[in-house]
C-alpha cells in the first residue's frame, strides 16, 4: 500500500461539519479495505478529537497519515489549551457549554474513548494557545 | 427483523430516512450523552434518544446504526432529517417515553442478537 496523507480544516463551534473529516477517513479505510474493528477504533478516536477541536477551541488542523503498519492523525487547534491534562483526561470532567451539554456532548468521555482506542496518544498543550494530538491506531496485530 | 417491521410492531411513526428501512436490526441502544453512544452501540443496532440535532447523523453514519427512535414524539430538526434521508438511517418517532420504548424493543430484539 502506498502512503497517503488526508488533510482537513476543523472550525470551531460549527457544530453542523462535526464528524465530516473523521466520515471522510472512514470511507477511505474502507475503499482499502483495513478490518472492520481496525475501522471502528478509529473512526471513535479520531470522531472524538475532531469534536473536540469544534467544542473547545477556534479552528484546527486534522493530518491523517495511512501507511501498511498504522493510521497516524494529528490534530493541533489554536484555542483555549487545556491547564490540567491529567484532570481533562479524567472520565465525567468537562468544562463544556450549557448549550453543547445540551446537545448531548460534553459527557468528560471524549479524550477516556481517544486513549481506549489508540495504541499511542500522545496529548500536549499550551494554555491560551492551543491543544494538539496525536494518535496512532496500529493496522496489524491489532491490541 | 428489519427497521421497517420494528417501526410497525411498536407503532412508530417514520420520519425520514425511508431508504435505509430494509436494514436488519440486532439490537438497541438508549443514551443522549453522544460520547457514550460513540463508545458503546455497536453496528445495526437501533439508538434509542431524546437528541433531534443533526449530529446524531453523522453518529449513526459513523458507527453503522441501523436507525433512530426519537422518544416522546420528538421530531427531527429539519437539517437532521434532511441528513437522515441522505444517508439512508431512518428517523423513528414514538409517543412512549425512553424507559417504555427500550422495554418493548427489548422485548422485541431479545432473541434476536
Ligand atoms: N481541543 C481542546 N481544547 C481545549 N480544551 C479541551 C480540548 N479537548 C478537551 N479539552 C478539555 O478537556 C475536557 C475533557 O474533554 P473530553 O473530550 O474528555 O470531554 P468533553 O469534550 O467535555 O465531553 P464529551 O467528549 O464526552 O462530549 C473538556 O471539557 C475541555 O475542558
Ligand atoms: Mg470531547
Amino acid at each position: 500500500m502506498t502512503a497517503m496523507q488526508l488533510k482537513f480544516h476543523i472550525e470551531g463551534g460549527n457544530f453542523t461539519k462535526a464528524g465530516f473529516a473523521s466520515s471522510e477517513v472512514k470511507k477511505y479505510l474502507r475503499k482499502i479495505n483495513i478490518s472492520n474493528e481496525t475501522i471502528k477504533r478509529i473512526v471513535i478516536a479520531m470522531y472524538e478529537a475532531e469534536v473536540n477541536v469544534v467544542a473547545h477551541a477556534y479552528e484546527g488542523e486534522i493530518l491523517v497519515n495511512i501507511d501498511s503498519k498504522k493510521v497516524d492523525i494529528s490534530v493541533i487547534d489554536k484555542g483555549p489549551g487545556i491547564e490540567d491534562i491529567e484532570l481533562a483526561m479524567k472520565e465525567g470532567f468537562s468544562t463544556a457549554s450549557q448549550k453543547v451539554r445540551e446537545m448531548g456532548f460534553g459527557a468528560g468521555m471524549g479524550l477516556s474513548n481517544i486513549k481506549r482506542n489508540a495504541n499511542e496518544f500522545i496529548i500536549k498543550s499550551q494554555p491560551g494557545e492551543g491543544t494538539s494530538l496525536n494518535i496512532i491506531v496500529y493496522l496489524n496485530n491489532v491490541n | 427483523m428489519n427497521v421497517k417491521d420494528i417501526a410497525s410492531l411498536i407503532n412508530a411513526k417514520v420520519v425520514s430516512g425511508q431508504n435505509g428501512l430494509d436494514k436488519e436490526v440486532t439490537g438497541a441502544y438508549t443514551s443522549d450523552l453522544l460520547s457514550n453512544v460513540m463508545a458503546n452501540i455497536e453496528e445495526n443496532q437501533i439508538w434509542i434518544t431524546l437528541q433531534t440535532h443533526k449530529n446524531i447523523i453523522a453518529i449513526a453514519s459513523l458507527k453503522d446504526i441501523a436507525a433512530i427512535i426519537l422518544v416522546q414524539d420528538l421530531l427531527p430538526s429539519e437539517e437532521c432529517a434532511e441528513q437522515s434521508n441522505i444517508e439512508g438511517i431512518p428517523i423513528l418517532s414514538t409517543s412512549l417515553n425512553a424507559y417504555q420504548i427500550s422495554g418493548k424493543l427489548f422485548e422485541i430484539l431479545k432473541n434476536n442478537a
